[in-house]
């Protein structure tokens, strides 16, 4: 009796109960706003707007926590981290042809889940400072999470390709309507750079995802089906890999980003409110990485095989360029940007090693970097929110007065840089231990990241940080609050036990990367022995 | 139990931030110190248990590590090697906790330096009981992060905080060397632990690199680097030889340890002195099994070591600052322990380490004496005739001199143990081991014997000019602070007499465990050497070896017979250095002109330390800073985004106008406008290809 009960309990449609439960958020804050009420000339009091206000980052609040309590939950009651294929999987009619709606994850998508519903509630909160159009900023949140949700557990490629591609608007409306100030002249128009950024963004991802739908259609042409795992099993011809493993590759190479496609992502950081840069570093750049391994490798073997020193160039020149050009800034926002251009660099570098270290780095780096640099852009936030100034050179000596902010500060800094013991350090040198064992020239240019990262991130902290307190403007600055502590400290705890014992995330990737890999050298070795 | 002594000092870094704050500094300082002599006690305890009981053994606490074939550990690795390290971190870092209760009392951020102090014997200790060499690694960027911290401690100063930057900058360059080391000795052995590596290359067993068909016994390995066929063992010796370079400041890679002086003294004495920067002979000491079959790599340990005890000492002898003096002075004794070890003499090298840890903590805290004696003066040209004032400062001073430039009796013995102050009788060995190196067709051995004699000269010179300028002489000090001069209070004074002690007798005390007739049993195969595992069953390479490289055995052994004027020599470099030194500073104006005249080129050279700094800021500082800003504005500003979304953004914008200018309230148009064409554009496909299906 109880084993059924337990059998009917784990066999419900959970993903999507957790993919589409914030939506349920979005629709309450929606239509708590349609119900406002209205006085006799239609206009809604201050009252009723400060109540819906409330409401709205309760509910977006509740929802997001709630999501990460379902998610936490079920990959504790239903997730088995041994097993190696996709697992709750759930499947419903769709469209037909061949498409239908398919969920599921497996070890290389479950932590992705969880990094998401963990970065949203940290996002809700650390929004306090907005204070127009909440409650569309909130539904915009929600219906962001559902979204990315959506893109980890999608297990058919319409779906997926639905979930990535609408991802991109809520983004594109947090940055072009809750952005900062400031105005660009482009092509004799002037316009404000918050819609520059934003517009920069868009037109990025959609050259890129306009050609990874191409691809799609044509696979499902091919294969008769847009079956994810279907799609991983069928063997494309070599020639045809090419092509589609560029086509995707347009899509990754540009939500991850790498070089030379980055230029969108320093300006969509600087100008997104704190909580969009948190989730666009933390989150949004790691469909990237998760699509070169859902899709690049499984699907297109041999074409990652072939053009994986194409990668490892473009993933160097990241690392050293974007480096440089990090020491060079002079916003806080543009310098954190950069460097996450370079940490991904080590990503996508890793993953093409194909190698079970190179692999396991790049998730790693991925789910850590999601901790650190959503810190880092928290910590500017809390500068931001304070002083409404993002240049390094207005601030100088805050240690004197916000210790605790000093220290968290510190510790993310020294993640960033990649130092045993955080959580940065783990990912940043298996990937580079993968990239060894491919060829030491990538380990020996990637390894100048190591030297460039601490030169790029002490100078940043050292010119906040240190220093004499001598500007005016910095003299009453108060050290973090408990919401803002609350948070920064979230992070930090997992930063820190993820460094000091990475084995819990690297165990439930490695039954995954070690199904993948065993694909991927199979269908090389069938290649190989084929003529 | 063991792993207590590595978290005792973890403990008190993270107790005395809040303590500081609950109970105030003072039980900051009490706490931190208190688990630091506990930590002392039980170092003490595990070395007579370990290294004079024999008792070596590795506790492993959990999997830091793994990856597939890539783990590593956390765990306490003890055998003689760590032992001494253990004494060696935990008694100096103790006495220095205490000197700085004294030293420290006017600052405001006392908790804060106590929890660093607690924080970098924490690492330092991970660094010396890795098994592995990720945990290695961790310790390693640990005790530089607690560097980092330290030097830049008042971080009001500009000058501290460029100098902690700098150092953490300049290690990393070394650890880029380590790192690729540690990447290559994987993809060799296909495991970074340390019993299976050097178990691998003791047995000489056949490995097989990743991604390779036929393997090799490792001693004759080749492997691909860089594109090119190198010995497999002499590219993972180099690589982590620069990471070595780094850490203790070796030529080239040196000119962070001056600057690093900008920190409070009593962490120049713990971290910059006694035991940090000599992370990088413990490195080469614990890989000795690579660094025996990899002649190459040793005679380049041999080298730089040689270079930078010369080139140092030469830098030493112009510096004005009390404290530059001795770092300059640091880096030239880890010279030393860089050459004995890359001829072989590890034991002789651990036992400088030892024994330098005494004589240059002395140094700096008795330094940190005079400074605060003499109100934060630390220019030796503005002192003089401080001995009046500051008579027990300057006897503990004066022992440490007549240590480290090497005072004691050639060639006379008591049974197996040498005369002498600690430094006389472990630079002795070094020496000796140099020159039978030398003598034995090693490489670079007599090279270094003479660079080694040499800085030997200079060494003795610019410390008797320390103490001739400092406390001898008239007296250049300022009538007020002549009239108030601080004598140190007895918590101050206390480490200073512990660590006089050590540097008189550790030497002779210690002689016969690490480099004596106990040395076999002392270090137990935790140092190795190749001679004692020379192929019994091929008599021809035994009986070369033997006329080739017995040299160390029995230097170690006290057997060899050396010339006299070997055993000589550094006697009459150091009373060549005094001699000079009391003729130019006991003598009329210690400050007239010397041999060599302000404004001359050679004086120029040396007082701008050979011109490094600007050197590197030249070559590599600034065009990095250029590049970057050039890659920035003209690399993603002009081209990237000129050629790319500027372009086409340029040309939207351009012919819509109107729906630009509006902004805002047009983007959620625009967002339901992409929604409509993604469904759109998904609903058209699928039904109407689909229906094709």
């Amino acid at each position: 009796m109880n084993e059924i009960a337990a059998q009917s309990l784990a066999t419900q449609p959970w993903l999507s109960l957790l993919t589409f439960l914030p939506l349920v958020g979005a629709f309450g804050v929606a239509l708590r706003q349609m119900l406002a009420k209205r006085d006799a000339n239609g206009e809604i009091s201050a009252a009723e707007i400060a109540q819906i206000d409330t409401v709205a980052r309760n509910v977006a609040l509740l929802f997001t926590l709630g999501a990460f309590i379902v998610s936490v939950f079920i990959y504790f009651a239903f997730y088995d981290p041994s097993v190696a294929g996709y697992q709750l999987v759930e499947t419903a009619e769709w469209l037909g042809g061949g498409v239908s709606y398919k969920m599921g994850v497996d070890g290389i998508s479950i932590l992705f889940v969880l990094l998401t519903t963990f970065i949203m509630p940290i996002c809700v909160l650390a929004s306090k400072t907005i204070d127009k159009r909440v409650p569309e900023y909130m539904i915009a949140f929600l219906i962001m999470e559902t979204l990315i949700l959506g893109v980890f557990c999608a297990l058919d490629l319409i779906v997926f390709y639905l979930f990535f591609e609408a991802s991109l608007i809520p983004m594109f409306l947090i940055i072009g309507v809750w952005g900062s100030k400031g105005t660009k002249e482009l092509g004799g128009v002037v316009m404000s750079s918050r819609v520059y950024a934003a517009i920069k963004f868009f037109l990025y991802t959609l050259l890129g995802s306009v050609l990874m739908l191409v691809a799609i259609i044509w696979m499902w042409r091919y294969a008769g089906t847009t079956d994810i795992p279907t799609l991983q099993q069928t063997a494309f011809p070599e020639g045809a890999q090419k092509w589609l493993w560029f086509a995707f590759f347009a899509s990754f190479a540009v939500k991850m980003p790498m070089w030379p496609v980055h230029t969108w992502l320093p300006d969509a950081h600087v100008q997104a409110p704190t909580a969009g840069s948190v989730v666009l570093a933390a989150i949004l750049l790691k469909m990237g990485g998760y699509g070169f391994l859902r899709f690049s490798l499984p699907m297109f073997p041999l074409a990652s095989a072939e053009f994986a020193p194409f990668i490892y160039a473009l993933s160097i020149i990241a690392i050293i360029y974007t480096s440089l050009v990090a020491l060079a800034q002079e916003d806080m926002k543009k310098l954190i940007a950069y460097s996450s251009v370079a940490h991904m660099g080590f990503v996508t570098m890793g993953i093409f090693t194909g190698t079970k270290q190179g692999i396991e780095g790049g998730l790693f780096q991925m789910l850590s970097h999601g901790f650190i640099s959503g810190a880092l852009f928290l910590c500017v936030g809390v500068l931001y929110d304070r002083i409404h100034t993002r240049e390094i050179s207005a601030y100088g000596g805050l240690v004197h007065k916000m210790p605790f902010y000093a220290f968290l500060f510190l510790f993310f800094t020294m993640g960033n840089v990649g130092l045993p013991g955080v959580s940065g350090f783990v990912g940043e040198f298996l990937t580079m231990v993968g990239a060894f064992k491919a060829n030491s020239w990538i380990a020996f240019f990637a390894a100048f990241g190591v030297i460039l990262s601490a030169a790029y991130a002490l100078r940043l902290y050292r010119q906040v940080m240190y220093g004499d307190l001598a500007k005016a403007k910095l003299m009453a600055i108060a050290d973090v609050d408990a919401r803002e502590l609350t948070m920064l400290g979230a992070l930090l705890v997992f930063a820190l036990f993820l460094g000091l014992y990475p084995k819990p995330a690297l165990d439930v990737f490695a039954p995954s990367v070690d199904l993948l890999m065993s694909n991927f050298d199979a269908a090389l070795a069938g290649a190989a022995g084929a003529p | 139990m063991e792993p207590f002594v590595v978290l005792l000092p973890l403990f008190g870094a993270l107790l005395a931030m809040p303590l500081g704050r609950m109970a105030g500094p003072r039980a900051a300082e009490i706490a931190t110190t208190a688990l630091l002599g506990v930590a002392c006690l039980y170092a003490w305890v595990l070395f007579f248990d370990v290294a004079v009981g024999g008792n070596a053994r590795t506790i492993s606490l959990f999997t830091w590590f793994q990856s597939g074939d890539f783990y590593a550990d956390w765990a306490v690795r003890l055998d003689t090697l760590t032992a001494v390290m253990l004494v060696v971190v935990n008694t100096v870092s103790f006495l220095v906790h205490a000197y700085s209760i004294g030293y420290m009392h006017e600052d405001d951020g006392r908790p804060r330096f106590f929890a660093y102090l607690s924080l970098f014997t924490f690492a330092m200790l991970c660094l010396v009981t890795a098994d592995n060499f990720m945990q290695l690694f961790f310790g390693w960027e640990g005790v530089g992060l607690a560097s980092y911290l330290l030097i830049g401690f008042w971080f009001k100063k500009k000058s501290a905080n460029d100098a902690a930057i700098k150092a953490f900058v300049v290690n990393r360059v070394g650890d880029f060397g380590f790192a690729l080391g540690i990447f290559c000795v994987f993809y060799v052995f296909g495991s970074v632990r340390f019993d299976e590596v050097f178990g691998a290359v003791a047995s000489n067993a056949v490995v097989t690199p990743y991604g390779q068909s036929v393997g090799a016994p490792i001693r004759e390995l080749t492997i691909t680097f860089l594109n090119w066929d190198f010995h497999a063992l002499t590219v993972m010796s180099v690589l982590l030889f620069i990471g070595a370079m780094g850490k203790s400041a070796q030529f080239l890679l040196h000119t962070w340890l001056p600057d690093a002086m900008e920190g409070p003294t009593p962490v120049s004495a713990l971290i910059h002195a006694a035991t940090m920067v000599t992370a990088g002979v413990f490195l080469v000491c614990r890989c000795s099994i690579f660094y025996e079959y990899a002649p190459d790599a040793a005679a380049l340990v041999t080298v730089t070591g040689a270079v930078t005890a010369f080139f140092a000492a030469t830098v030493g002898l112009l510096q004005d600052d009390i404290k530059k003096i001795v770092a300059y002075s640091t880096c030239s004794q880890l010279g030393y322990m860089f050459f004995a070890a890359g001829v072989g003499a590890y034991g002789a090298a651990m036992f400088h380490l030892f024994t330098h840890a005494f004589f240059k903590a002395l140094l700096f805290l008795g330094s940190g004496a005079v400074i605060h004696g003499l109100h934060h003066e630390q220019d030796i040209k503005k002192m003089g005739d401080a001995r009046t004032l500051l008579p027990l400062t300057w006897l503990m001073m004066l022992i440490g001199t007549l240590s480290i430039t090497g005072v004691g009796i050639p060639g006379a013995k008591i049974g197996d143990m040498p005369l002498g102050f600690a430094g006389f009788v472990s630079k002795d060995m070094i020496l000796e081991s140099a020159y039978a190196a030398g003598e034995a067709g090693r490489a670079f051995g007599y090279f270094a014997f003479t660079l080694g004699l040499i800085a030997a000269v200079f060494t003795a010179f610019y410390s008797w000019r320390l103490i001739f300028l400092t406390f001898h002489g008239p007296t250049r000090i300022p009538e007020e602070v002549r009239k108030h001069p601080h004598e140190v209070p007895a918590v101050m004074h206390a480490p200073l007499i512990i660590l006089a002690i050590g540097a008189v007798f550790a030497g002779m005390a210690f002689y016969s465990d690490f480099v004596g007739s106990k040395a076999d049993k002392f270090w137990n195969g935790a140092l190795y050497s190749a001679d004692d595992h020379a192929p019994a069953h091929a008599p021809a390479v035994e009986a070369h070896d033997a006329a080739a490289t017995a040299h160390e055995a029995e230097a170690a052994h006290g057997e060899h017979h050396f010339p006299a004027w070997v055993v000589w020599a550094p006697f009459v470099a150091m009373a060549t250095g005094l001699l000079a030194a009391i003729y130019q500073y006991l003598r009329g104006d210690p400050l007239r002109p010397g041999l060599l005249r302000p404004g001359g080129m050679i004086y120029a050279f040396l007082r701008n330390k050979w011109y490094f700094d600007e050197i590197y800021d030249f070559l590599f500082v600034k065009p990095a800073l250029k590049l970057g800003r050039f890659l920035w504005l003209d690399g993603d500003g002009k081209t990237i985004d000129g050629v790319g979304p500027d372009g086409i953004a340029g040309v939207v914008a351009a012919s819509a106008r109107r729906v630009v200018k509006v902004q805002t309230g047009y983007m959620y148009h625009y967002a339901f406008a992409m929604l409509l064409g993604i469904a759109a554009l998904v609903t058209f496909i699928v039904f109407r290809l689909g229906g094709g299906q």
